[in-house]
């Protein structure tokens, strides 16, 4: 069992540095999410598969398995909130983006002073 | 059953990890340009600690902080939908 909890825990912390890396390095706000909601999700979510492993108690896998879930549920949901917000309020893209698609169809149908 | 040394000993290196990657975080928090980077930080920063907390349980062997992770996972859901309702509504200038 230690050879699958052991590489379960070491890839799902490096993938949250990884997130946290990619928060500061990535050039854009939308990039920005991009790499810390797929990445800390993952590596979230293979930390409670560990867990559940480590303790084998049905409560403990049952918890675990539902925080996983609802990890996976909800993140794109804040995500894509967060992100049609920002784009709403003109938080400027990379100026080396090369397309653009939202423009026209979110952010100027809606008022924002309403 | 009792947690194998081994797999202490790699918790406490992940937990290592982790806290550098919740150092990056706090760094973007700390100096983005603009609110919604902040609330992206604020929000891996969360998710972060409930990993944190995720691997404190298996290090202590307490599998009631994974409870705790739990709800802190649903708090962190609930502030980041109201912090983007309140920007996309307007409401910090």
């Amino acid at each position: 069992m230690i050879v699958v909890i052991v590489p379960l825990i070491l890839v799902g912390a490096f993938l949250m540095f990884l997130a946290g890396l990619g928060i500061v390095r990535m050039p854009d706000l939308f990039m920005r999410m991009h790499a810390s909601s797929k990445g800390a999700s993952l590596g979230v979510a293979l930390l409670l598969v560990a867990a559940a492993l480590n303790f084998q108690d049905l409560s403990v896998v049952t918890k675990s398995l539902i925080t996983a879930a609802f990890i996976f549920m909800t993140a794109p949901v804040a995500a894509h909130l967060l992100g049609r917000a920002a784009y709403a309020r003109k938080i400027p893209l990379w100026e080396h983006s090369v397309i653009d698609e939202g423009r026209g169809h979110i952010g100027e149908e809606e008022d924002p002073k309403s | 059953m009792e947690t194998s040394p081994i797999i202490i000993a790699a918790a406490s290196i992940a937990t290592i990890i982790v806290a550098l990657g919740m150092i990056l975080a706090f760094v973007r928090l700390a100096k983005g340009p603009s609110l919604p980077d902040r609330v992206v930080a604020i929000d891996a920063l969360a998710t972060m600690g409930v990993g944190a907390l995720v691997l404190t349980s298996i290090t202590t062997g307490q599998a009631v902080l994974l409870d705790i992770a739990l709800a802190m996972a649903l708090i962190t859901f609930l502030g980041t939908i109201a912090l983007a309702l309140s920007i996309q509504k307007g409401v910090f200038k």
